[in-house]
């Protein structure tokens, strides 16, 4: 696959500072961050708390404009949210609580007028069915575990066949069982429909898993540290997932280790 | 390691086979009639309102004064000629046809003020302000200024019936939308809505609980405003509320009429309360799980 030559990217991220306002500071929380999204991409923003990589998705998300730089995606610079980037979250209250599974899913399909009635409802259950949620589809948020919530999510980001899937640690708050059995669906969707997501984590093993490209950050404010590719699809060698954690385990945390040096010097 | 850790005994692993369920009594049995009756809450209500009621006839019987404190059976019985043949169903619908205007129109101006202040910082600070300032002065205490603005008369009424129910429906919406989770507001721009699609698809039914709390207060308090101010001004063409009724009787000495109007007003009360607002939380806060 690597010797197929790389057409135009689908998201540009270039040079790309984002800066936010609390009540007393403002606080920079990426700098000049540069990295290229392609088609069938499964991306993924990595980096310890503080390096800005849930900012870095809000800003393609459209939810907040960089200061400096520019994200384009398919050639034209993002401004705003929209159904063209769908996103998954990490919160379970994401879903509507007025709305069954089935119309959860439906709603963003309807409200973007991207289909009406028995369309949507059809691509609706096409994507409940996919996610395993066929029997829940009359159910209200409410009786759902959180995992089936996220399963929900990722159903509605999926249905409306986005061009960029954005996910925002969307297994980070699930018990480490399920959030097993949702990376490993994750992937199995993947499989069938190849579509590009761009996927937040402060996992080591997370990333290693669902990526194949992972973008690693430095925190304070959030810096391009490097952009490795992870194991292919399908190894699921554990001496190389291990090798490759402690790789990245190295790069992440090596400015720890020199300031710990110094001050011991 | 510590010494303590090192000190730990050494013991040996545990392994069982688990029982099957059959094996050990009860895992699910139904409740006895008798609890499932007493988990209903309205035969709790209805057995508590007949205690009362019957302390009521007790206390009345004691006394012995038809004047000050008529039985309970008195006071149905003028219930039930008053809605025979004294024209109480009357007297009630002129009371809540006055009221629902009121009532609309109070919701309708609150709705605007909302929606300017979620759109808008000034219109934030103008329901503030203005919720502020008109939300504690007692609807009764306009009723002298609307008397010389509008008359004796139905637009009097709706003048303060608007002034009891704006402030509180609106404080309510205010803050219920005010508390809409993060999160549902991202997914709400994510779908592209904007402007008063994202308020009538995101915000409302997001703020829903606490819209119902402020039209349940709105309706409280409306109530009370127009009962109070028919009694200060009475009537205007001949037919006049539920407020008339209490007073006329009142200057006849007709007592348990005095007491079958007080009744009707709250008999409305818990009408709306437990037919009508129940059945909307029911079917929307409750199913939704917003409200257990």
């Amino acid at each position: 696959m690597n010797d197929v030559t790389l057409g135009a990217p689908l998201l540009d991220v270039s040079g790309v500072t984002l800066q936010y306002k609390t009540r007393e500071h403002l606080i920079t929380a990426t700098y000049r961050v540069d990295f290229k999204v392609y088609p069938s991409d499964r991306f993924i923003l990595l980096g310890p708390s503080g390096c800005g990589k849930s900012t870095l998705l809000k800003a393609v998300g459209g939810y907040l404009q960089p200061v400096e730089g520019e994200i384009r995606l398919k050639g034209s610079p993002i401004g705003r949210p929209g159904p063209d980037r769908m996103m998954v979250f990490q919160e379970f209250d994401q879903l509507l609580p007025w709305k069954t599974v089935l119309e959860n899913v439906m709603f963003p399909l309807v409200a973007s007028g991207k289909l009406h009635g028995a369309a949507a409802r059809d691509k609706a259950m096409h994507y409940i069915d996919k996610v395993n949620l066929t029997k829940f589809a009359d159910s209200f948020p409410h009786m759902l575990s959180g995992g089936m919530k996220q399963r929900v999510a990722i159903a509605r980001g999926m249905a409306m066949e986005p061009d960029i899937l954005l996910m925002d640690e969307p297994f980070a708050a699930l018990d480490a069982l399920t959030r097993r059995k949702m990376q490993d669906e994750l992937l199995q969707l993947w499989d069938e429909t190849r579509f590009t997501v761009l996927f937040v984590t402060h996992s080591i093993p997370e990333a290693i898993t669902i990526g194949n490209r992972i973008l690693l950050l430095s925190p304070h404010p959030g810096q391009v540290k490097a952009e490795i590719n992870s194991l292919a699809r399908g190894d699921t060698d554990p001496v190389r997932a291990k090798e490759l954690e402690d790789r990245i385990n190295a790069m992440l945390f090596s400015d720890r280790i020199e300031q710990e040096e110094a001050a011991h010097e | 390691m510590s010494d303590a850790a090192r000190t730990l005994p050494h013991r040996p692993e545990i392994h069982r086979e688990t029982e099957q369920a059959k094996t050990f009594g009860v895992v699910e049995k139904p409740l006895s009639a008798w609890e499932r009756v007493y988990n209903l809450g309205f035969v709790r209500k209805l057995a508590l309102l007949a205690v009362l009621a019957l302390a009521w006839e007790l206390y009345a019987r004691s006394i012995d004064n038809s004047l000050i404190f008529p039985t309970f059976s008195a006071t149905a019985r003028a219930l039930y000629e008053g809605f025979v043949e004294g024209g109480l169903l009357l007297r009630a619908w002129t009371s809540i046809r006055v009221l629902l205007m009121g009532y609309a129109a109070g919701l309708a101006l609150a709705a605007v003020l909302t929606v300017l202040a979620i759109t808008t910082r000034v219109g934030t600070d103008l329901l503030e302000t203005l919720t502020a300032m008109f939300n504690p002065l007692p609807a009764i205490a306009l009723l002298p200024l609307a008397l010389i603005w509008f008359g004796l008369g139905e637009a009097s009424l709706i003048f303060v019936l608007i002034h009891s129910v704006l402030w509180a429906v609106a404080l309510n919406t205010h803050s219920g939308f005010m508390s809409v989770s993060m999160t549902l507001r991202m997914v709400g721009r994510n779908y592209g809505l904007t402007g008063l699609r994202y308020v009538a698809g995101i915000l409302i039914p997001a703020a829903f609980p606490s819209i119902l709390t402020g039209l349940k207060i709105g309706w409280a308090f409306a109530w009370r405003t127009l009962i109070a101010a028919e009694l200060v001004f009475g009537v205007s063409s001949g037919s006049g509320g539920l407020g008339w009724f209490i007073y006329e009787n009142k200057n006849l000495l007709e007592i348990q009429n005095v007491f079958a109007g007080l009744f009707t007003v709250i008999l409305i009360g818990l009408l709306v309360e437990n037919v009508i607002f129940r059945t909307v939380e029911i079917r929307t806060i409750r199913k939704w799980g917003m409200q257990h």
